[in-house]
């Protein structure tokens, strides 16, 4: 299964994701400039955390109209797994792949710290190595992680399962404590908190790993072949 | 032609800036504000196009990418 972690200028948690993806699950990972016109390579593209064209006008509003962002909706609508982080999250909701958008945090205060989520949906190639309602804590660090869409969209959210993630404690202001959500196919997952920074006993928490495992085991399921640890 | 648009968080969303702005003030004596919301201000100059053309271009500039539709309304004026 080969991954790839996109760069944007800006971008600032690309060498953690390429960690993580290195050293959870030691499948082949290449970094891909945001001018890149091809990801047919790849099975899973990473949209990492960081401050994309300085969050210019909007957090990911530059960033989605990258020539790389063509081939991200591409990929999305062929099945392939796309995980948005952060600012990976921000871009996909401005580029319309997930529904919604982030506003500045209600405390006005950058937020970085630790945050326990609740795994709402176990059934997403992005947590099926999860629990359902599992507790987990992964970090948090950012200033517009504050969630926001509106009731029917909210409605539909809930209907179709794609609350991914909430927060047990919101930290951000967040619309029905929500931390992640997914595409309504299941195949695009966007959130705030930072699971590659959760891979590793020396960071604090290792919960993040379970997100790496999931993905690899999810595909191999799709392509037939032996499920990893 | 200038183009002058404005971008402001919707009347239906928490606008926290604006929140904090007008707890500011408050605490500078000035209890009469009742609300405060922070929006953007844009100038945009337009090369040769007619004032017809140029309502379009700049409609669809705002919901293309200087606004966001799920969180912001934008209004605009055209000069000149």
């Amino acid at each position: 299964m080969k991954f790839a972690v996109l760069v944007f200028p800006g971008s600032n948690c690309d060498i953690d994701c390429y960690k993580a993806v290195e050293n959870v699950l030691g499948e082949p990972v290449d970094y891909v400039w945001h001018t890149a016109t091809d990801l047919t390579p790849y099975d899973c593209i990473i949209v990492p955390g960081g401050f994309s064209y300085g969050d210019y006008l909007r957090c990911g509003a530059i960033s989605r109209f990258a020539p790389v962002m063509n081939e991200v909706a591409k990929a999305a609508e062929e099945g392939k797994f796309v995980l948005g982080i952060c600012n990976g999250f921000q871009i996909l909701t401005e580029a319309g792949l997930l529904p919604g958008a982030l506003r500045r945090n209600m405390s006005m205060k950058f937020a970085c710290r630790d945050t326990v989520l609740k795994v709402e949906n176990n059934a997403t190639p992005f947590t099926r190595d999860y629990e359902a309602g599992e507790e987990i804590v992964i970090p948090i660090a950012h200033g517009e992680g504050n969630y926001y869409c509106d009731e029917a969209t909210l409605e539909e959210l809930r209907s179709n399962n794609q609350i991914a993630f909430r927060y047990k404690s919101n930290p951000n202001g967040s619309v029905d404590d929500i931390a992640g959500v997914t595409n309504k196919a299941g195949n695009v997952l966007g959130m705030m908190p930072h699971p590659e920074r959760a891979v590793n006993e020396i960071l604090g928490t290792t919960d993040g790993k379970k997100m790496f495992t999931s993905i690899i085991n999810a595909w191999r399921e799709q392509h037939d072949a032996a499920n990893v640890r | 032609m200038k183009a002058k648009v404005y971008v402001t968080i919707k009347q239906s969303v928490l606008d926290p800036q604006g929140v904090a702005v007008q707890g500011a003030l408050h605490s500078l004596g000035f209890n009469e504000v009742e609300s405060l919301r922070i929006g953007k201000y844009m100038e945009i100059e337009l090369g040769d196009v007619t004032q017809e053309e140029a309502e379009g271009r700049v409609k669809s500039m705002c919901e293309k990418l200087l606004a966001n539709t799920v969180v912001e309304d934008y209004r605009y004026e055209l000069e000149g």
